[in-house]
């Protein structure tokens, strides 16, 4: 697991943030404001010309929820992912918590992933 | 689905359909969007109980997105049109969540009779110090020397100080927060929604297409940036001293918490006092 790596004390949950892109207006509120400064603007833009936040440093995500606290617009929010779990071990596979049925929820995507 | 769908905790509060939302890049009403729905989950009211009710605005469109019994009314109006609604339905807990212009303004002369009964409703109001909606005019909250689409030379009245205001008139709950500050924001809106009486938080909020971008301040990021700098918590401090000045320091806390019979106990009171048996209520 990446939070092994870290050198961090060992956590027995996985940060992780979930974004809906087409939501963003790119404040950067939740990159600004990010305690261990784990998100970036991503270089693609969303549907209305806006570049989202993505999860650059997986590892460092505690999964406090604070950007879903500042987002204006409802786009981010922080989970925590106990990492013996089988939707962490998945997520770690590279597949993403929410299935590979993303019907519904296709403009939803995992933070790290693009 | 896969096992595990997790969800926006601001996600059940929300009527998704209606997104995005008509704020414009760094406004910060949905942020103190987030902090209410943290402190309604928190309290564990039963939504069919809550009722929020808005007046006109960009603060206004509020009542639009909750998932909540909203009402939008008419401008100035939110403040009597909740306490008909708590007085009518005194088991509601009603929430009025409203911008400076709407509520202090047009509607100022509600505000201050609502807290003087000291109705039982929540009055949040989001501070952007003018009207945004309307093009940026200059509103009773507009700091001295800030300049607005009606004060190109700059303000040169004298703005309402909201929380004196407030205490002065009756208010049992008096609050002042930034939108940067939002985990304060939800931990007084919790309080609030306990709190029997009229309850008043303050919340300072960016507003960057007018009112930053006319003064040259930066955008919403650097206005968030500029409360955490420049932002003093003061619990308990004398609200006559905590005026806001244009770029100035900026005081916040709980100013005010005390207890005071509410509107429906008093008229209850008086009521079974005068009419004895004859009263039904």
């Amino acid at each position: 697991m990446p939070a092994a790596t870290t050198g961090v004390k060992a956590r027995k949950f996985r940060g992780e943030v979930l974004i809906t892109e087409d939501r963003c207006k790119e404040c950067g509120f939740c990159i600004e404001f990010c305690p261990p400064k784990v998100l970036e603007f991503s270089k693609e833009f969303n549907r209305h010309g806006y570049h989202p936040p993505i999860l650059v440093n997986e590892a460092g995500c505690t999964g406090c929820d604070l950007c879903g606290l500042y987002c204006p617009d409802f786009a981010i929010y922080g989970i925590r992912v106990p990492v013996e779990s089988p939707a962490a071990t998945a997520s770690a596979a590279g597949v993403s918590p929410l299935g590979n049925d993303t019907s519904g929820v296709e403009s939803v995507r995992q933070g790290g992933g693009i | 689905m896969g096992v595990m769908v997790p969800f926006n905790p601001v996600e059940p509060f929300l009527r998704s359909e209606r997104m995005p939302h008509i704020w414009c890049s760094g406004c910060g009403i949905g942020t103190t969007v987030n902090c209410f729905a943290r402190a309604l989950a928190e309290s564990k009211l039963p939504l069919d109980k809550v009722a929020i009710v808005s007046g006109i605005g960009c603060t206004g469109r509020v009542a639009g997105y909750l998932n909540l019994d909203s009402f939008h009314t008419t401008h100035g109006r939110a403040i009597p049109f909740a306490t008909g609604l708590k007085l009518a339905n005194p088991e509601l807990t009603v929430v009025v969540y409203s911008g400076d212009g709407d509520l202090i303004a047009i509607g100022g002369n509600h505000f201050i009779h609502a807290a003087r009964r000291n109705v039982d409703i929540k009055v949040i109001c989001i501070n952007n110090f003018i009207y945004g909606m309307t093009g940026g005019q200059v509103a009773p909250t507009t700091p001295v020397g800030a300049t607005a689409t009606t004060a190109p030379y700059g303000c040169f009245e004298r703005p309402f100080n909201l929380p004196y205001l407030a205490e002065s008139s009756g208010a049992v709950y008096v609050a002042r927060w930034t939108a940067y500050h939002v985990r304060y924001i939800a931990h007084s809106m919790a309080d609030a929604l306990r709190k029997k009486g009229f309850s008043f938080i303050e919340i300072l909020a960016p507003c960057p297409t007018l009112y930053q971008r006319r003064n040259k301040l930066g955008d919403g990021l650097e206005t968030m940036r500029y409360y955490k700098q420049h932002s003093v918590i003061r619990h308990g401090a004398n609200t006559r001293d905590v005026n806001l000045h244009f770029q100035g320091e900026i005081t916040l806390g709980k100013f005010v918490d005390i207890e005071r019979p509410t509107l429906q106990q008093t008229m209850e009171q008086r009521f079974r006092q005068v009419l004895r048996d004859r009263y039904a209520g």
